[in-house]
């Protein structure tokens, strides 16, 4: 991280955002997480942890948007299907200068616009409300649909969780998508292998993955999803947006990533830090990533 | 749709889905009991909102595989830019239409209301309604209407499940022309709305879209002192010919048009208990949690008349013509008509 760099450039300095405060950033969200959870008194740590490096790229490097612009309309939407890692996204938000950081100590608390799930009537920088899963993908086809008609050249990314693949909805639209050719639908599978009930392939089977998109219809890439550069990479390498095959991003991730007492655990889906925790995990999130101690088997 | 006679079945894909092959309703060049075909409310959907979107490039029309069936083909030959057939594939077609509406469309989104208002009911009401998103869910062939088609087709309980979705309007078609003046008035009308059509076919109240038309303010057809039946949809035509045939015997019957359900128009159910002998309301839907409960949500705050809720009991309709199942549950004219004078007789 340079010195000058900050989270409100915009533009090519934003696009040329190093991958050490890209870093800085998935920390901050990570810790940001444990943050809002203790005023919760409940939080979706491990879920928002594997989203970290990817909410960072985007955010800090490559969505084109303007936070002071929240209803710009050319620009890119950003679709969280998998709702419930809002409490990492608000932060990001926040630090964009979306609204006012100190907002975010109302976190859940009555009458707070920031709840375990977002909504887009509250939260400038929202795209669309979520928390019912299945439903994401869905709203991205409708907006590159309306995107094509305005004739804007906007993107629509929609980040998915792999547990809510088993969603029926899910691949109506991934048809959808693909018969009305929408290069401009960019769908992210945080592929953090585990759902509430267990590893995803022994709750409800979702691979092989890359196989079911592309039988769909879809351009596939699969990458490891807390690699900065190789998420800048598969960002870098989509299709034009326009007529063409949707496109996916497999992104295999740790669900718990950088807390190690986390990683693959399925009794962190929600969870609450206790004090002596707190300070420890915010250490160790403070030390920065370390390999990691589990990662999903396919 | 044309002007032109269609007297060979098949050649109209409203036909074959409404169920009369049993016999019924008889067509007679373009023509059902009398009313011209161009005037049936299905008919004029895509019509009407080709009209609409010539001036208009928010509009955008989507259906699920039921293009001919609700004519919604007839807007895509005027607009194809802004029509999308989803397939049979309805949860992703409502979802996508909330996020055309999220990037400033207004979307009609059209299919059975089996389909759209019971399949969907979780779409309009996360997606739709709780952004409250200007997205319009027309929900064709409603009630039982689709006869021998059975109770997967019929669609007897969304008006009780959508009037609990807070903010969502949900309005009735009475016919073609009032099908007219709420697509016209629902372009600016805030929130999401779902408008309720009948059998494609329904026989016709306003010969023109009526003056003054207002979500949430109902129409008095008819005014008189000894009932009020109040009635939705479809079920409008035959309270008008009941209350006709009861005149004949000396009791005057207002009939109120209550085209909106929810917000309803409470002054004119207050209205109905205190300036007329009794109310009845009647529609095509289970009598549990439709007009006639939202009626009574009202009369329960007003002076005791006598009341009775009148639609399909709380069973699955059997299996039979759209004709046939009417007057099998008493929601055809002399029905009605023989079930207030049963409410008024001492």
């Amino acid at each position: 991280m340079t010195d000058q760099e900050t989270s409100k450039e915009s533009g090519p300095a934003r696009r040329n955002a190093s991958p050490a405060f890209l870093a800085d950033r998935a920390k901050f969200v990570r810790k940001e997480t444990v943050r809002l959870s203790k005023i919760a008194g409940a939080g979706h740590y491990s879920s928002t942890f594997s989203a970290a490096e990817l909410f960072a790229v985007l955010y800090y490097a490559r969505l084109r948007i303007r936070p002071s612009e929240p209803d710009w309309p050319d620009r890119d939407r950003f679709i969280l299907s998998k709702g419930h890692a809002a409490i990492g996204l608000y932060p990001v938000l926040a630090d964009l200068g979306y609204f006012d950081p100190a907002l975010l100590d109302s976190y859940t608390r009555l009458g707070s616009p920031f709840g375990d799930h977002p909504d887009m009537k509250k939260v400038p920088g929202i795209d669309f409300s979520s928390g019912s899963l299945g439903h994401g993908l869905s709203v991205a086809v409708g907006m590159a649909l309306a995107g094509r008609m305005q004739g804007r050249g906007f993107r629509v990314y929609a980040m998915l969780g792999d547990g809510e693949l088993a969603e029926g909805q899910i691949w109506e639209a991934a048809m959808a998508a693909a018969h009305f050719r929408l290069a401009s639908l960019v769908a992210i599978v945080d592929r953090n292998g585990l759902c509430i009930d267990g590893h995803t392939e022994e709750v409800m089977g979702i691979e092989p993955l890359e196989q079911r998109f592309a039988a769909f219809g879809w351009k596939v890439c699969r990458i490891d999803g807390h690699d900065l550069e190789a998420i800048l990479a598969a960002l870098d390498a989509l299709a034009p947006p326009g007529e063409g095959p949707p496109q996916v991003i497999i992104a295999d991730t740790v669900k718990g990533r950088g807390v190690a007492m986390m990683e693959g655990a399925l009794n962190w889906h929600v969870g609450n830090l206790a004090d002596p925790d707190y300070a420890q995990v915010l250490d160790e999130l403070d030390a920065g990533l370390k390999p990691p101690v589990w990662e999903h088997r396919q | 749709m044309s002007d032109h006679a269609h007297e060979t079945q098949g050649q109209d894909q409203s036909d074959l889905f409404t169920g009369d092959g049993g016999g019924g309703y008889k067509f007679n060049k373009g023509t059902v009991k009398g009313t011209p075909a161009r005037a049936m409310p299905a008919f004029v959907l895509g019509e009407e909102l080709a009209d609409l979107a010539d001036g208009d490039e928010r509009i955008a029309v989507l259906t699920a595989d039921l293009a001919s069936a609700n004519r919604t083909v007839e807007f895509k030959e005027r607009h194809p830019q802004s029509f999308f057939d989803f397939g049979i594939a309805e949860k992703n077609m409502v979802t996508a239409a909330a996020g055309m509406a999220a990037c400033g469309h207004i979307p009609f989104a059209a299919t059975f209301a089996s389909f759209l208002g019971i399949l969907c009911a979780e779409q309009i009401r996360t997606d739709c309604a709780y952004p409250n998103l200007p997205v319009r869910l027309v929900a064709h062939h409603s009630g039982i209407c689709m006869g021998f088609y059975g109770t997967s087709h019929h669609a007897l309980e969304d008006i009780s499940m959508m009037r609990s979705i807070a903010g969502l309007t949900v309005v009735s078609a009475t016919d073609a022309a009032l099908l007219r003046s709420i697509l016209r008035a629902s372009i600016t009308y805030p929130g999401a709305m779902y408008i309720r059509l009948g059998r494609g076919r329904d026989p016709v109240v306003y010969e023109t879209p009526p003056e003054g038309f207002a979500f949430g303010k109902a129409n008095r057809l008819r005014d008189g002192k000894d009932l009020t039946i109040i009635a939705t949809g479809a079920e409008v035509r035959p309270s008008l010919d009941a209350a006709e045939s009861l005149m004949a015997e000396g009791i005057a019957a207002r009939v109120v048009d209550m085209h909106t359900i929810s917000p309803i128009d409470r002054c004119e159910i207050e209205a109905a208990a205190r300036e007329t002998a009794a109310v009845m309301t009647v529609e095509e839907h289970n009598v549990t949690g439709g007009l006639g409960s939202a009626v009574a949500e009202v009369l329960i705050d007003c002076p005791r008349v006598p009341f009775l809720r009148h639609g399909v009991p709380d069973e699955f309709a059997p299996i039979g013509p759209p004709a046939a199942l009417y007057a099998h549950y008493r929601l055809d004219a002399p029905g009605i008509a023989a079930l207030a004078r049963e409410l008024l007789s001492p």
